[in-house]
């Protein structure tokens, strides 16, 4: 069902178009040769070309070129053989030569798409509408001195991706599977590693709303917004603003806003006033960029499988849903866990055991799954003894437990517990007997036609034989010994 | 095209060029001379010519992705007005 906001003159759509701003993955800076590292000892990463001394000239950074190439060939968009760099003219103390070398009239790449997944299941293509390259600016301080703002410049000429989305985003929901599925992309490329908290990706989101079947109303801009969540927040808290503008018979201004995460809220950022006289014009210092056709296509050929390719691929080869698919795809190191769990196994379990367990006690003792505590090949194998009847089903669910422990292979957890499945009749047959003994009341009632106690009997008898005994010949035993 | 006082006050503005009321006629007159200048190129045909940004046609030569600069603090900040510790120090700034 579409997203509404219902104001008190009926229901508002929303319209929202997302500047994602990606720190492209290169050992030193767009135009110079000062490291890119995060956290490093302030202004020991700045070039004189980072800090603008005068007559210091910018050369490209040929792995930036290609980085920036290869994610454009990732949003299936159209590659510019030839772009061009313009000045994008504004004061800020971060930024000394006073503009940022930016793509504005012809980026390196064109119109692109990314399919987004929600929650209910279905997908929609999201309209990219270009990819260019630019510097990142400094970074502000104001914590570090009562009077003043201090400047580090380590960041200053770091390249970036600005990546523009078509406004065809209707929801926060949108919003933020957008942003998720962008950064997926980034990460199984290895052009930006995505990491929001360190401001390698950040997003400016452009909200509007509207009346149903209207041309597109005046928008605002939100800048900086760091995390998927505040993405989403600031969407709602940004149309519920201007809703409430418009109802009141006001009129929205054409503004830069900040989203406040702490109250919810946005509000009009005042160094802005003049943002939208940027003054572009092409950089004297710089020739246009020509890009080699080969050398485009050495790049396509090299790409990886991309999460959309994968997640059809699991789907097909392991009959997966389009959920389960979707989740396991979102990061390539859970991909690759996964595969080397279901290859030759079943795969639906597999997915069950990631999905389900895996994820649990990764989300319970904070680590990711490149450093797992049940490697892929403990789980496959945990897996295999389950197949063959080694163990059951519900004692598979301790073992992946003492495997998260104590990090043993699933043979030596067996071994050790004494967990191996209990297929001897007699001694199967002895624990029924028990537990029929105990419970004469509820085995007259079940005679009596109260079917559904079978399943206490079961638990009973497990109970009895610790978990260990094989449900089969479990359920035979009772049945026999019930009729 | 023409500029207005108030335009010539908002360019200086995005400069960062302080001008007082008694320069704003001369500066009109000056700039406007550059412009009007500069429109003659209109009357040029430029129809099916590519627009040239530099002084050759020439591309970009591409760099290697190598770590070749920066470790150079004290240099950096040599010239700067102000400094706290490492950071260049400016006026405050908040948003």
């Amino acid at each position: 069902m579409a997203y509404v906001i219902e104001g008190s003159t009926g229901a508002w759509e929303v319209v929202i178009g997302l500047e994602v701003h990606a720190q492209i993955i290169s050992a030193s800076k767009l135009f110079s040769g000062a490291a890119t590292a995060f956290g490093a000892e302030p202004n020991t990463q700045v070039s004189f070309v980072d800090a603008a001394f005068p007559g210091m000239l910018p050369v490209i950074n040929r792995v930036c070129v290609a980085q920036a190439v290869r994610t454009g060939l990732g949003l299936r968009a159209h590659i510019n053989l030839v772009s061009r760099f313009d000045r994008k003219n504004y004061f800020y103390p971060d930024l000394p030569p006073g503009y940022q070398i930016s793509q504005f009239a012809h980026p390196i790449v064109g119109a692109g798409v990314i399919e987004i997944e929600l929650a209910d299941g279905s997908t929609r293509s999201i309209g990219v509408t270009r990819l260019h390259m630019e510097q990142d600016a400094g970074k502000s301080l104001h914590d570090q001195h009562p009077g003043k703002s201090c400047i580090d410049l380590n960041r200053a000429g770091v390249a970036l991706m600005e990546i523009v989305s078509e406004p065809d985003l209707r929801s926060p929901e949108e919003a933020g599977a957008y942003v998720r599925k962008l950064r997926s992309i980034l990460r199984y490329l290895g052009t930006c590693d995505g990491n929001m908290e360190e401001g390698s990706l950040r997003a400016d989101v452009n909200v509007s709303v509207r009346k149903h079947g209207e041309p597109y109303r005046t928008r605002c801009e939100v800048k900086n917004v760091n995390s998927i969540r505040f993405v989403m927040l600031a969407v709602e808290a940004e149309a519920m603003r201007q809703v409430a503008v418009w109802e009141a018979g006001g009129t929205v201004q054409q503004e830069t806003r900040l989203f406040d995460s702490g109250r919810g809220v946005t509000r009009p950022m005042r160094s802005k006033e003049d943002a939208h006289d940027y003054r572009y014009f092409p950089d004297p210092d710089l020739f246009p960029l020509v890009l080699d056709e080969d050398w485009v296509e050495q790049l396509r050929r090299a790409l990886p499988e991309l999460p959309d390719e994968k997640r059809a691929r699991f789907m097909r080869d392991y009959g997966l849903s389009a959920y389960d698919a979707g989740v396991l795809v979102a990061e390539q190191a859970t991909a690759l866990y996964f595969e080397a769990v279901a290859r030759g196994r079943d795969a639906k379990q597999a997915a069950n055991w990631v999905t389900g367990d895996l994820f649990a006690t990764l989300n319970r003792s904070g680590r990711t799954i490149e450093d797992s505590p049940v490697s892929a090949a403990s789980l496959g194998r945990m897996l295999d003894l389950v197949a063959d009847g080694t163990i059951n089903g519900r004692i598979a669910k301790d073992v992946f437990d003492a495997m998260a422990e104590t990090g043993l292979a699933p043979d030596a957890i067996v071994q050790q517990r004494g967990l191996r499945q209990v297929t001897d009749t007699g001694a199967i047959d002895a624990a029924v007997a028990a537990v029929l003994a105990a419970n004469p009341d509820k085995v007259a009632e079940f005679r009596g036609g109260k079917d559904k106690l079978f399943g206490f009997f079961v638990g009973q008898v497990m109970r009895e034989m610790r978990g260990k005994g094989n449900p089969g010949l479990v359920n035979e035993a009772l049945k026999q010994a019930l009729t | 095209m023409s500029l207005d006082p108030v335009t010539v006050r908002r360019i200086a503005k995005l400069a960062r060029i302080r001008v007082e009321d008694s320069q704003v006629p001369r500066l009109q007159a000056e700039l406007n001379g550059i412009l009007g200048w500069i429109e003659q190129l209109n009357e040029v045909d430029v129809d099916g010519v590519e627009p040239l940004t530099g002084g050759a046609q020439m591309a970009l030569r591409l760099r290697e992705d190598a770590v070749t600069d920066g470790g150079i603090p004290e240099q950096v900040l040599a010239n700067a007005p102000d400094r706290a510790g490492d950071f260049f120090a400016v006026p405050k700034v908040v948003e």
